[in-house]
């Protein structure tokens, strides 16, 4: 049974700066931002390291910087989620699996870290026994208990934060970079934490830079670019040519993969506080209508999917069109690299693979 | 009411860097005025007045008149200015030899252990011990004191400086500029040099209470600053014979305007390091 | 010219493991070579001691010389994964990116690096931006060989095919020898000539076994 979790919508996070002296600035690092989780599903939040995407980990538990501002509406359950509820439920429905083992505390034994604060004997002694069936479950042995931060090896610091996140029994957890860092193994191991949880009717919202690992989990994958989420795709979209992704961004995030084409995308993404006044892809798009320059466009809803870009509505009625004129373009536009510029082996695998799909297109 | 909150808000936030410079530029403008003032003061009002000796604080003087008829509040002005200048001086003294050291433990190995033990050497030997035997050799006075009080309040800056310039030579952007070729002396000069220069700022204004208390003790037991010279501590030192007469003003306006001083130097210092300080800038 | 790191062999001072041993790997100009492994397994330590950073048994030699760089130019440079941590954070973008070298403006604008970006300071553009600098800062003349340690794996897809167009061309025009380090199989694959396995060249599992 699916519920809704957390419904998050149009939320902004601006930071007071000052910029010259003593004149003061506001930047905005995440605008507009909507996404909902329900229980038992794995959303992703994709973005590249720096663009801010943390922040969303941490307006969600209300542990925001003072001088950062936060607007829009949070719902948890149905009900509005204030700081105030935040506070109290953070740590107890809404759990946090840290970036890395610096989170513990390297004086403080396993367990008594696990279960954290206790009102009496009696409450430590069920807590412990929690723990220990949590620890169980992730395999860890009862030597583990006390043992001391340092003494424990990457994968288990990393089984540790998943377990202390998991004993108030909570309903959301929210995962923030569970994977750099790690070896493909612990990775692996992570990531099936999560799916663990999912199947145990948690709703995880998995906040990453590392799109395979995204792609082996998550459910829903939302994309992040210049503070904007710009395309909420289902994970299977992400097949084939991309040709199900309706962004023209997350078409080139795709096709740019070293398992897929590797392609080139010229452009950058804007600076926080250079932002365009119109849609924040307008200049690396291939296809711009005269809207997009000036107007930005909202996230809207396809089918099961949201996107935020004005020829959404192409691909949604005319959905084989779009298609062709996109392969099409591939090989005219000079926003996107020619084959030329690429200077990689398989020049020959390329041209074929690029072949065969656009005959497949039309 | 969101936007209207966070107006209010923002309209606070503004006020923090405002007010800290503020803070810092009102007293750094008073502590400049009693330097200068000490300057320019009419010695009319401080020379040999019998008729006028031994007054109480009245609004004519306010500070009260000594046993000679002298105003003591002219004194006390004049005295914290020699106590500035002479503060000054020594924490001038003292920061230039920190960052010596600090840069040239930076240099090699034995360098490092030498700065090391001179550190430990020198935060060994009580002070006010120090400060004594070195002003002595050098014929006391004004220059003595200032060797002295300089020659001894480099240590803890040292220290800071010390550990700072390790960590930051243990970066990665410290280490690629030696693979770009670069010496010792231009990491030093261009990499180490604008990192520290917040401590250093700091460091010497921190160092300028710890300076004018030390002269002014030096100069009460006698070791100091010459008697005839108007300095806080040879008022205070003076004043010691008239307590017991109940001329309890001679001793309590000197004693609580160096407190005042002192204070005000401290309260730089702490803005300077809000201001300065990266992790609470934007605050 | 060639390259050569012989019989490299890598402890801790407080250990007595070797985390590398007895490793051979030579690299040519105009040649890209990628070398895969897991995180953790000794990768970096490699990149650090081939290109000065750490010292280790063995020889690293160019041209049968042995490279010694103290107080000159480095021929063998390395960008590092987290290009934050490789610029002072009081320096402003263009010291930090002539302090290795005079840039051409060309250059900077075929680097997709936009003219404001130069009066920045770091903590102001994102890991992508830092490191389009860090690559161009260490593509000097004076370079010969480049060791690349996982420089894209903190970057999104789109801006890492940007990265690897730019060092593979540029490594192409001047005659560079690039080392390629990764975890990521499928990415040494798509740039590299010729792909090694850690595992295989470092013998000192092999030795324990």
């Amino acid at each position: 049974m699916q519920e809704k979790l957390l419904e998050v919508s149009n939320i902004s996070i601006s930071f007071l700066q000052y910029s010259a002296g003593l004149r003061q600035s506001n930047l905005k690092v995440i605008s507009d931002l909507t996404l909902d989780i329900s229980s038992g599903e794995i959303v992703a939040v994709l973005g590249s390291s720096g663009s801010g995407k943390s922040l969303l980990a941490h307006s969600i538990l209300g542990i925001l910087p003072s001088n950062a501002s936060l607007s829009g509406k949070m719902t948890y359950l149905g009900k509005d989620l204030n700081q105030k509820r935040k506070e109290k439920i953070r740590g107890d429905e809404i759990a946090l699996i840290p970036q890395s083992v610096n989170y513990l505390d390297p004086l403080m034994k396993v367990s008594n870290q696990v279960i954290g604060e206790c009102e009496n004997e009696e409450d430590k002694k069920s807590k412990l026994l929690k723990q220990r069936e949590i620890f169980e479950k992730y395999g860890l042995s009862k030597e583990v208990d006390d043992m001391y931060p340092f003494q424990l090896s990457g994968g288990m610091a990393r089984r540790v934060l998943v377990s202390t996140a998991l004993i108030s029994n909570p309903k959301l957890v929210i995962a923030d970079e569970p994977t750099p860092g790690l070896d493909e193994k612990s990775v692996e191991e992570t990531l099936n934490h999560l799916r663990q949880m999912a199947q145990d009717n948690v709703g995880v919202l998995l906040i990453t830079h590392d799109i395979d690992a995204a792609l082996s989990v998550a459910d829903k994958i939302a994309i992040f670019y210049a503070g904007y989420v710009i395309e909420i795709a289902n994970v299977e979209d992400f097949s084939g040519n991309g040709e199900n992704l309706i962004h023209p961004y997350t078409k080139a995030l795709y096709n740019a993969l070293p398992q897929t084409d590797f392609k080139l995308t010229t452009g950058h993404q804007p600076l926080h506080g250079e932002l365009p006044p119109g849609c924040p892809y307008f200049e690396r798009c291939d296809n711009p209508t005269e809207k997009c320059s000036n107007n930005l466009p909202i996230l809207t809803e396809i089918s099961d999917k949201k996107v935020r870009c004005y020829r959404a509505n192409e691909f949604k009625n005319n959905n084989v069109a779009i298609k062709e004129e996109s392969s099409d373009e591939l090989h005219h536009t000079d926003e996107i690299g020619s084959f030329e510029e690429l200077n990689y082996s398989e020049k020959l695998d390329y041209i074929e693979e690029k072949d065969s799909s656009k005959e497949a297109g039309v | 009411m969101n936007s209207e909150k966070y107006k209010r808000f923002a309209f606070k936030k503004m006020n923090l860097r405002t007010k800290t410079l503020l803070i810092i530029s009102l007293t750094a403008l008073l502590l400049l005025a009693i330097v200068i003032n000490s300057f320019f003061i009419d010695t009319s009002s401080i020379t040999t007045n019998f008729p006028l000796r031994n007054m109480g604080p009245s609004l004519e003087h306010l500070f009260g008149t000594d046993w000679m008829g002298r105003d003591m509040f002219t004194r006390t002005m004049k005295g914290l200015g020699l106590s500035i200048q002479v503060g000054a001086f020594a924490s001038i003294i003292s920061t230039i030899i920190a960052v010596v050291l600090g840069l040239l433990s930076s240099m090699n190995k034995y360098i490092d252990l030498f700065v090391n033990w001179l550190i430990d050497l020198f935060s060994s030997i009580p002070h006010l011990l120090l400060i004594i035997l070195i002003s002595i050799c050098l014929g006391g006075g004004a220059f003595g004191v200032i060797v002295g009080v300089g020659l001894t309040h480099w240590t803890s800056l040292a220290r800071v400086l010390r550990a700072e310039i390790k960590q930051i030579n243990t970066s990665e952007y410290v280490k690629l500029s030696k693979n770009l070729g670069k010496s010792k002396l231009w990491i030093a000069r261009k990499h180490l040099l604008p990192l520290i220069l917040t401590q250093i700022v700091i460091g010497t204004i921190l160092i300028f209470p710890h300076a004018i208390m030390h002269e002014a003790s030096v100069t009460f037991l006698g070791f100091g600053l010459s008697p005839h010279e108007p300095a806080i501590g040879v008022i205070l030192s003076e004043s010691m014979k008239y307590l017991a007469t109940g001329s309890w003003w001679l001793a309590f306006f000197p004693g609580l305007s160096l407190l005042i001083i002192v204070l005000l130097f401290d309260l730089i210092g702490d803005n300077l390091q809000k201001i300065l300080d990266p992790t609470n800038a934007h605050e | 010219m060639k390259l050569q790191g012989e019989n490299i062999s890598f402890k801790y001072p407080s250990s007595k493991e070797y985390i590398i041993k007895d490793l051979n790997i030579s690299l040519k100009s105009n040649e890209i070579k990628g070398i895969v492994g897991d995180s953790g397994c000794g990768k970096s330590t490699l990149c650090k001691i081939l290109s000065g950073y750490n010292k280790s048994e063995g020889k690293i030699t160019i041209d049968g010389i042995e490279n010694n760089a103290k107080n000159k130019f480095n021929p063998i440079q390395l960008i590092f994964q987290h290009p934050e941590l490789t610029m002072n954070p009081k320096w402003k973008m263009k010291d930090i990116l002539f302090e290795s070298w005079d840039v051409d403006s060309e250059l900077i604008e075929e680097f997709g690096i936009q003219k404001s970006w130069l009066n920045r300071w770091p903590n102001e553009l994102s890991g992508g931006e830092l490191q389009r600098f860090s690559v161009l800062r260490a593509l000097s003349p004076k370079t010969k060989f480049l060791i690349c340690d996982e420089i894209t794996t903190m970057l999104d897809a789109v801006t890492q095919v940007q990265i690897w167009d730019l060092v593979t061309k540029i490594a192409k025009d001047r005659n560079i020898g690039l080392l390629v380090v990764s975890h990521d199989k499928a990415l040494v694959e798509r740039i590299c000539d010729d792909v090694i396995y850690f595992d295989e060249i470092n013998q000192s599992n092999l030795k324990e076994l």
